[in-house]
This record gives C-alpha cells, structure tokens and sequence, in this order.
C-alpha cells in the first residue's frame, strides 16, 4: 500500500516537473514585444564602476581615449541635467554604456547598438557631485573604457 | 500610460539622425519629499526604436538618467516619409509609444 502510494507521489512530482518546465518555457517564448535584453538589474544597482563593469561582463576594459570620444561639460552649474555624449572610430561598436563613479548607482544606461547603427549616442545625466563620467564600449567583443571629471557646483540629487 | 514624446527624426546623406524627449520624473528612489518619507524610485527602464520593424536602438536606463530623458542617436537608411516609432518601459510597468515621420 505505502508502496502505491509512493509510487502515486512520484509520479505526480515528475509530471509537476513537466509543467513547470513547460509553462517557463512558454513564457520565454511568449515575449515577442520585449527588448533585445532584459534590464540588468545587477548592473545597474551597482555601487561602485568595478562592479557594474563585472555585472556587463566587462572585466578590465582596455583604457583609450583615442578611440572612444567623450563629450562633457568641464563644469555642470546643474547637476541634474548634464550632457553626456559618446561616440566610437572602433568598428563594430556593439554597446556603449555611461557610468558616473559618484553616483548611488553609478551605471546610467546602457545602449545596444545594432548593425548600422552610428556609434554616437548623446543623452543627459544626473550627478550628485563632482564625479567623473565614465564612457564603456564594447566593439568586435572587447571592452574600451574612458573617463573625464566633471566639476558640479550644485548637485542632482538634493531632496 | 505615459505622457507623449517629442521625437524629431531627419535624414542627411544616408543618416537618419533621431532626438528623442521623453516625459518623465525619473525619480530615484533616494529622494526624500517634505515629510522626510523616501519618494519610491520611478524610472524610465527601457528604450527602443524601430525603422520598418527592425531595432535601430536598444536602451537600458538607470537612475541616473535625467528627468525628462532626452536621447540622440543615428542610423543608417531611412527616407523622408518613413516613420521611426519610439517606445519605452518604466519600472512601474507603464510605457509610451510614439511614432514620428522622417523629414528630409
């Protein structure tokens, strides 16, 4: 009797397996409308540009300022509206992210650049402070990084 | 839903450039308001583009983006008449689309 019973509990664990695996595998498949890459959550709640860059699989990126081009303003009057623009002579840029070192969270956005897509994005930042501004590209499968300090004289994130 | 976008795309030699406004607070989450209660963090999450049902551009965003998000990208192809359509996601779950003709 124990035995059937068993036997009854297994069975109905395996086919619960199944399920499961069904019904994630279908959800997986039930996103067409989704972005390329999900929100990298463990990149962008990051502390510190070491750990965002371990969270982008971009582990000591190569240092070039020639290659990558970094635009900033030396000094933000407003931290709350810097403007941030990057752009890459590397060829086959695949991804550009922008980091501020001081910041809570230090990474502020990541951009998937698709073939035929420039390598120039320019966006506004927040910066609580006088920080720099780090640029992280990812072209033909290697990390190049950047950085440039901007002076604020009144910070972005005051309450 | 959110509030509309202010996109602008135009084309020269080859290269449709688009500036993109989008309307949203970007809260971070570390703000506290007058009561010294933290106001919860809404912000913008994702970003895309599309030109003639192909992804142009793929964004993430964080905290530190600015309120009022402005973004500025190009690419190439894309002819007067055309359209660009912009969407975005925040982590509320709420999100905008909005489309724009190409100028010349």
């Amino acid at each position: 009797m124990s035995k059937e019973i068993d036997l009854g509990r297994r069975k109905a664990l395996s086919t619960g397996g199944i399920g499961l695996l069904a019904l994630f595998g279908g959800a997986a498949l039930l996103r067409p409308g989704q972005a390329l890459a999900e929100w990298n959550q463990k990149a962008f709640t990051s502390k510190a540009v070491d750990e965002a860059l371990g969270s982008l699989g971009a582990t000591n990126p190569e240092e070039n300022s020639t290659l990558i081009r970094l635009t900033v303003p030396e000094i933000a009057e407003n931290g709350s509206v810097v403007p941030v623009g990057i752009s890459s002579s590397l060829p086959n840029v695949e991804q550009i992210a922008i980091m501020v070192d001081k910041n809570p969270n230090v990474l502020a956005a990541v951009f998937n650049i698709p073939a035929g897509t420039a390598a120039e994005v320019t966006t506004r930042v927040k910066m609580g402070k006088t920080a720099h501004v780090v640029a992280l590209v990812k072209a033909d499968g290697k990390y190049y990084r950047t950085s440039k300090e901007v002076k604020v004289t009144a910070g972005g994130c005051g309450g | 839903m959110g509030k509309p976008m202010k996109i602008r795309a135009s084309v020269k030699d080859g290269m449709t450039e688009v500036k993109i406004l989008m309307q949203h607070e970007m809260e971070t989450g570390l703000r506290k308001d007058a009561d010294g209660s933290l106001i919860p963090a809404w912000f913008i999450t994702e970003v895309k583009a599309e030109y003639q049902g192909r992804i142009v551009l793929d964004a993430q965003f964080g905290q530190s983006i600015s309120k009022n998000p402005y973004l500025m990208f190009s690419f190439k192809g894309g002819s007067a008449g055309e359209k660009v359509k912009v969407s975005w996601v925040d982590n509320k779950g709420d999100s905008r689309s909005d489309e724009v003709t190409i100028s010349a």
